[in-house]
């Protein structure tokens, strides 16, 4: 792809996102403007919102670069993505707006009526907020190098000072319009291209990617390596090299490649010629298409397992991301809540039709991008790889900028949900206040997962998304669930479960993240934690809570009538206000 | 939070329609007491919303939770096919979402429908609503 469109593409995004938010600056006046957008959005432009925020970096991007590496296994992140909302609507949709709370930490306090689980909760929201941001900045990272050549870190700053900039500004007014056309941009960029792409694979005789062979490149294709990588080889290949492969440095000449493993260093540029078998990134699996293709088959270690835990995660741990939270207050009732969420299924669902798409195409034109365990960058180079000429060139132009628009309303969502609880419950005690305490925190909010953009780059970016769901489920799904349908929960109860669930999950995230991949049943409990962590979390809130039945809050009653008696019932529902605490 | 029956009740909610003059006494106040029938009410309500809440739920994760165990027990599911398509990816990448929806919808219409009715009931006077047990 050309870099001046791509810039293009790249800038075109950020203005459009800062002059949309400039456009709601104007409407934003009070702390609750900030936060709510003052409930004054229609369900189908908080519906776009919600799914314009939801849609981040590891559903743009990661979903078809999973696809493309491990096959059939990887559909179930976009089939949980989606699922996590049914549940949420089942579950908590209507409640959860009806408590009126804006944050998790809100409800934590409205419903349990103490401050050390309100704490507690603020914690929760901030790491895993972090937690999701760091995979938004290494996927725009990636993407700005992918496309210009720019060293890794100048996309991570470019989102964040965008993202910072506007969050200063506008808040959540401009927010929900800046989500709500990031929506339809995310739509398009993917929706476009790829009509073009299946003519393409069409007018190529549709050739099938499950056929029993190991990934192939289709004509002579250059690879430059940007950082160090073991390949294993299975079928023998000779490969032109222009850098260090096995500690012995090769100008510009064939290389035999016999099977086995090779190392090949930073900088290096390796030319696959044409039908050639493409040694694969140790990390990866070498499966052939047809595994490939297969559920359970793609050579991950339990399979099965891994595939119900993700599920656990994906599923439980939607209702308990703090960004996803905050929209539901911009709903005028409960009701009103349901049928949002109604609609963010149906967006959902024809969204995540795509990325598959882009993956098993990708598998058959990018497999390339298996050698450098890069496959995260597939949306990006589909299009000029498989349309070519100017066409290609401006889809691939279009899809670098539903990237851009990925990363920047997730991030800003998640921005705007940590400095909230930043500002409510860290500088509050501090200093006023208001819309100068939140301005103030949403530089911590914005500064520390860039930093650790920075530091860390191991795990794939839909892999890291994994992580920030399992915490979530192992914390805040019960707490929600509980909180909302069970009155004997105590804040004893909730406090032990959040510890334990949130605990174990993120002990298990911090492994994973820092010793890399480990083998055997340790290796993937701790890299899929969440169908233990979560059972542990709601076995300790459900048994801790009934060895200490006095702990039961005074109001529960009261918060029952406010969480389930419908908008149209005149009845009282307590005088909890978030903004008067 | 107030806790309990504070002694002036504040209420911040709508105002009462025209018809709030003194006279029959209905569900709404017993709710707003919490009396033990009102406290009868409001756990109907919420059982009947949570039976739903967890039918839809467990629906939906029988279906979509059964599919790797069908492909673990029936491998040769894993490479059916239909109409030219991979079962697996026609199921998990096409099939689930229309499905959701579905799911999603059904139980919009029946919560929606408790919630009608539940306010229909309270909001009668008490002599009418005696012989109807709550919903």
């Amino acid at each position: 792809m050309s870099p001046t469109l791509g810039l293009l593409a790249v800038v075109g995004t950020a203005l459009l996102t800062l002059l949309v938010g400039a456009y709601g600056l104007r409407i934003s006046r009070t702390t609750s403007d900030f936060y709510v957008a003052s409930r004054t959005v229609t369900p189908w432009w908080n519906a776009s919102a919600i799914s314009g925020e939801y849609l981040s970096a590891a559903s743009f991007l990661g979903v078809a670069g999973l696809v493309l590496a491990y096959g059939a296994d990887m559909l179930w992140f976009p089939v949980g993505y989606t699922a996590g909302y049914l549940l949420l609507l089942a579950l908590v949709a209507a409640p959860l707006r009806r408590s009126g709370a804006y944050t998790l930490p809100d409800f934590a306090e409205a419903r349990l009526e103490s401050l050390p689980v309100r704490r507690l909760a603020s914690v929760l929201v901030v790491l895993i907020g972090w937690l999701y941001l760091l995979p938004q900045f290494q996927g725009a990272g990636l993407t700005l190098r992918t496309v210009t050549g720019a060293p890794r870190w100048v996309g991570a700053v470019v989102v964040a000072v965008v993202v910072l900039v506007n969050v200063l500004a506008g808040g959540m007014r401009s927010i929900t319009l800046v989500q709500a056309v990031q929506y339809w941009l995310k739509l398009t960029a993917l929706a476009v291209p790829v009509v073009f792409l299946l003519g393409a694979w069409h007018a190529d005789g549709a050739p099938s990617p499950a056929d029993p062979v190991p990934p192939t490149v289709r004509a002579a294709t250059t690879v430059d390596v940007k950082a160090d990588v073991t390949l294993r080889v299975r079928q023998p290949v000779t490969v032109r090299v222009d850098g260090t492969v096995d500690g012995r440095r090769v100008a510009d000449a064939e290389l035999p490649l016999a099977p086995g493993r090779h190392t090949v260093l930073e900088g290096s540029v390796l030319t696959l010629p044409a039908g050639a078998t493409v040694p694969v990134a140790e990390r990866l699996p070498a499966a052939d298409g047809a595994a490939w293709a297969r559920p359970l088959e793609g050579g991950t270690a339990h399979p099965l397992y891994a595939t119900y835990s993700l599920a656990v995660a994906l599923f439980f741990g939607t209702m308990g991301l703090p960004h996803v939270l905050v929209r539901f207050y911009t709903n005028p009732d409960g009701r009103a809540a349901r049928r949002t969420t109604l609609t963010v299924l149906g967006l959902l669902g024809v969204f995540y039709l795509l990325p598959t798409l882009y993956g098993a195409l990708g598998r058959l034109y990018t497999p390339e991008l298996l050698l450098t365990d890069r496959t995260d960058a597939v949306v990006l180079l589909l299009p000029a790889r498989l349309v070519g000429g100017v066409a290609g060139e401006l889809l691939g132009a279009l899809v670098t900028a539903g990237a851009f628009a990925a990363f920047l309303s997730t991030s800003s969502g998640l921005v705007v949900s940590v400095a909230g609880v930043l500002s409510q419950d860290v500088l509050g005690p501090l200093t006023r206040r208001g819309v100068a305490a939140f301005q103030i925190a949403a530089v911590p909010a914005v500064i520390v997962p860039l930093l650790l953009a920075l530091l860390a780059s191991g795990l794939g970016v839909a892999s890291l998304v994994g992580l920030a769901f399992a915490v979530a489920a192992s914390s805040f799904c019960p707490l929600l669930v509980l909180g909302i349908w069970w009155r004997r929960l105590t804040s004893n109860g909730a406090m032990a479960g959040l510890l334990v669930g949130g605990g174990l999950a993120t002990v298990a995230v911090l492994v994973t993240i820092v010793a890399g991949p480990i083998g055997g049943w340790p290796g993937t409990l701790l890299a899929e934690p969440a169908a233990w962590s979560m059972a542990a979390a709601f076995a300790v809130m459900v048994g801790v809570s009934l060895a200490s039945p006095r702990r039961v809050p005074q109001g529960v009653n009261l918060t029952m009538v406010r969480l389930h008696a419908p908008e149209s019932l005149d009845v009282d529902r307590g005088d909890w206000n978030p903004e008067r605490r | 939070m107030s806790h309990g029956a504070p002694p002036v009740r504040v209420r911040v909610t709508r105002a009462r329609r025209p018809a709030a003059r003194v006279g029959p006494v209905r569900v709404t106040r017993d709710i707003d007491e919490q009396t033990a029938l009102g406290e009868v009410w409001m756990r109907s309500l919420v059982r009947t919303q949570l039976r739903l809440s967890v039918s839809v739920v467990g629906a939906v994760l029988v279906v979509l939770g059964g599919l790797p165990l069908a492909m673990a027990v029936a491998p040769q599911l894993r490479s059916a096919r239909v109409a030219g398509v991979a079962l697996p990816w026609l199921v998990l990448g096409l099939l689930v979402y229309p499905l959701l929806l579905l799911a999603g919808w059904l139980y919009v219409r029946a919560a929606e429908r408790t919630e009608r009715d539940f306010a229909t009931l309270a909001q009668r006077d008490v002599a009418a609503t005696a012989e109807r047990p709550p919903p």
